[in-house]
């Protein structure tokens, strides 16, 4: 199996770059031979974080980056992604299931990576995400009724 | 628009269009926004009331992709019509289901079963 992999990369304020970023990290995956559902676990978090950090945190902004620091091991890909905005109160979003929430368009990325990784965890005032999934991980755990 | 640059395909049989999904990965914003006016399309220019959307080509789905098929689903409700996705693969009914979507729009196994929804 291949050595662990560390690297750290800015990318300017535009979902292009995300999308580009997003591929060399899943790339990575596959060189490390990840699972199919791992790897749409992974894709599926790190369009959701890299989005929100260019769209709602840099709000698109050309003096602002998006920090992206990836660790990758034959055990666990660790992606943390850090953006220059106001930052936001994780726990302040409403849970998009709810009844008055259920039919809005937007407010549904934070519950989808909850659901998918086995760390999402928000610092530095909300500007921060550490994510984190396990080889061969059983998240999502969804009901089948 | 040229019909390579589209990003559903539309057939119609006895009063029931069918749009094909055709992008793998509905992943990137200027893709789900240009997918999404083709959709809103179908309801808000054409008028068509009775829509199928066919996902078996769909790989990916973010959930900004959510947002406009439940956005779509509005439209058509408020126009009296309906809209039943089929053909779904795990991965994205998984999607669904932690999203509990799937309280709110209409899922269905294939087309046949679509059909029998209206």
């Amino acid at each position: 199996m291949a050595e662990p992999i560390f690297f750290q990369k800015k990318i300017p304020s535009n979902t292009a770059d995300g999308l580009v970023i997003q591929e060399e990290l899943v790339s990575l995956m596959e060189q490390f031979e990840y699972s199919m559902r791992d790897v749409f676990a992974m894709r599926l978090s790190l369009e959701e974080a890299i989005t929100n950090a260019i769209r709602h945190g840099n709000k698109f902004a050309s003096d602002k980056v998006v920090s992206i620091e990836c660790e990758i091991s034959e055990f666990r890909m660790r992606v943390v992604v850090e953006d220059q905005g106001e930052g936001f109160e994780p726990e302040s979003v409403p849970d998009p299931t709810s009844i008055e929430y259920i039919e809005r368009p937007s407010g549904r990325g934070l519950m989808l990576m909850r659901a998918y990784l086995n760390r999402c965890e928000y610092s530095n005032g909300g500007r921060s995400l550490e994510m984190e999934r396990h080889r061969n991980s059983d998240l999502p755990r969804v009901d089948d009724e | 628009m040229g019909k390579s640059d589209r990003r559903i395909d539309i057939e119609e049989f006895d009063g029931i269009t069918v749009a094909t999904l055709l992008e793998k990965k509905i992943l990137d914003e200027a893709n789900i926004e240009a997918l999404g006016q083709e959709l809103f399309a179908l309801v808000d220019k054409d008028g068509r009331k009775k829509i199928i959307l066919d996902f078996s080509i769909v790989e990916y789905l973010s959930s900004a992709a959510l947002g406009k098929l439940v956005t779509m689903d509005k439209k058509a409700k408020t126009n009296g019509g309906k809209v039943v996705l089929c053909n779904i693969q795990k991965d994205i009914l998984d999607v669904f289901r932690i999203t509990q979507l799937h309280r709110v729009l209409v899922l269905c196994s294939d087309r046949e079963d679509a059909v029998k929804k209206f």
